[in-house]
């Protein structure tokens, strides 16, 4: 077994630890377009920490760097001490199965059922005999309250039942920080409040530290401890949710408040509509 | 001057794919030993790519095998040596037409079914999920598939010659009227060991490279839904022109 991140607050190096993740002037671009330019964010241990901000940001870019699927330009990105951009890819796994994460679209494995999703990690990392993996895999998934759709596959499940189920993966391995990428897109309204309490269960239940990247501002509002928007490869604002509906910032006041239109433009840059009209060109 | 340019940059290109395959297949060579230690992905696979391709290689193979009587027997008997039938057909099939167009059939049913598959897996994040589950997808998607194709390879390609020489006997014997007993005898006495360790090690090498071509292009495919399409596509085109180009190879250094 791995060792568990050291808990809140608790020293691994001498020194107190109370940020999970630290990400220091991270500066990352791709084909030639700059997403991040001097990043600067710290997700504290044991807490539910929202990133958001409006699409198109790299939010989920800023994930994967989180868990080292990419590697910055420059800057640092720390996860309990390690820089990830830094690690082989041996070290990084090993960090990794101490991570769970919740993809937008789920991600599970279509050629196997259920269990056999949940076990996915188990089978891969533990020898555990047969009958604990069932034990295991049926706690997670009743506490997603999927127990009974074990046998089903993934082609079975409703958007919201999958996500639960790739929930009930994430937290197979008792991981000690859970990332989640956009967790309430496209759910009915019922599996969102299903899904943002689990949320909010499993990060006080099993004390986990809980990332969520989301651009819904009211659910994620009642949950997260603090909240970071991001803006132009920045961030634009952080603190409490409901604190940031205050905020003195136009950016932030329209992206916390749904405006249509303000310095995040409506429209996408287009020559004059009127003139594009007459002139019948493209 | 534009045109050497271009020239370059396809040089350039084919030279950085070549690379990159390379690198591919020794990190795919590199997790096998672990791929082989689960058996049962492996045993899925040989299923996968030959169980299912069995109904086309046979159906092939058949008519591939009467086709070679009816033209073997229209050009022995010019000769009147129509009882070597037998031995031509089998030549033919065991050294040629059985690795190379199993090799062929193989790209069309399996190969595409591979890089589709694991394009779509690509497509739908379930590579990245398995990398974020600190599990190396080479080891658990990609090597299996690989090693059921190189398995499956040989085995399909006996049982095209198999059934091709069963379909020469059919038309040759059957219908045609040559001897069964010069038939048979021709050819187990001509057909040499050699020649069908030629035919393995044709349909071995087939078999790596359709299934690294398959899984590369699957592994790589943009994940888009015109991605995994080209990976599809390119995955036959490819694995058709590399099994020619090597079956030339392979035949001029063994001649």
């Amino acid at each position: 077994m791995t060792a568990p991140f050291g808990g809140r607050g608790s020293p691994s190096d001498g020194t107190p630890v109370d940020n999970l993740v630290e990400i220091s002037d991270v500066h990352y671009s791709v084909g030639g377009r700059s997403i991040f330019s001097g990043l600067d964010i710290t997700i504290p241990r044991g807490r539910i920490t929202a990133i958001m901000g409006p699409s198109g940001t790299g939010k989920t870019t800023l994930l994967r760097l989180m868990t080292g699927q990419i590697r910055p330009n420059r800057g640092h990105i720390l996860v309990d001490g390690q820089d990830v951009s830094r690690l082989s890819t041996s070290e990084l796994y090993r960090l990794r199965r101490r991570m769970g994460m919740l993809f937008q679209n789920g991600a599970l494995l279509t050629d196997i059922d259920v269990f056999e999703n949940v076990a996915f990690p188990l089978r891969e990392h533990t020898r555990l005999p047969e009958s604990i993996i069932r034990n295991i895999v049926l706690t997670k998934l009743q506490a997603v309250g999927l127990r009974g759709a074990w046998s089903l596959y993934p082609s079975e499940l409703s958007g919201g039942m999958g996500r639960r189920v790739a929930l009930a993966r994430a937290m197979a391995m008792d991981p000690d920080l859970l990332i989640y990428d956009e967790p309430f897109a496209g759910l009915d309204p019922i599996s969102l409040g299903v899904i943002l309490r689990l949320v909010k269960q499993t990060n006080d239940a099993l004390g986990l530290t809980s990332i969520v990247v989301s651009h819904d501002v009211d659910e994620i509002a009642t949950i997260a401890d603090i909240s970071y928007i991001l803006s132009a490869g920045k961030v634009v604002a952080s603190g409490a949710p409901m604190a940031l509906k205050d905020s003195n910032s136009e950016l932030v006041r329209q992206f916390m408040n749904g405006l249509p239109d303000g310095p995040v433009a409506f429209h996408y840059p287009a020559p004059d509509y009127r003139e594009q009209l007459l002139s019948g060109d493209d | 001057m534009r045109l050497v340019d271009d020239l370059l940059t396809s040089l350039k290109n084919f030279v950085s794919s070549v690379g990159a395959l390379s690198i591919f297949f020794v990190r795919v060579l590199g997790q096998v030993p672990a791929a082989l230690l689960k058996p049962r992905y492996v045993i899925a696979q040989i299923h996968n790519a030959g169980a299912l391709s069995l109904v086309i290689i046979m159906t092939c193979g058949l008519f591939v095998g009467a086709v070679l009587g009816l033209q073997g027997y229209d050009l022995l008997q010019r000769f009147g040596s129509e009882d070597s039938l037998g031995t031509a057909a089998a030549l033919g099939l065991i050294k040629e037409l059985g690795p190379v167009i199993t090799a062929l059939l193989f790209a069309g049913r399996a190969g595409t079914a591979l890089a589709s598959e694991i394009g779509l897996m690509r497509a739908t994040d379930q590579l990245s999920a398995m990398e974020m589950m600190a599990v190396d997808p080479i080891r658990r998607v990609v090597a299996p598939r690989f090693i059921g194709g190189v398995i499956a390879m040989p085995l399909l390609s006996a049982i095209f010659i198999s059934i091709g020489i069963y379909g020469v006997h059919l038309v040759g014997v059957q219908q045609l009227g040559v001897d069964p007993g010069s038939f048979w005898s021709q050819m187990i006495a001509s057909v040499e060991t050699g020649d069908i360790n030629e035919g393995i090690l044709k349909s071995c090498v087939f078999g790596v490279a359709c299934s690294l071509i398959a899984v590369h292009e699957g592994y790589t495919a943009q994940p888009t839904a015109e991605g995994v399409g080209r990976a599809t596509t390119r995955t036959v085109v490819i694995s058709a022109v590399l099994t020619l180009i090597l079956d030339f190879m392979l035949t001029a250094v063994m001649l």
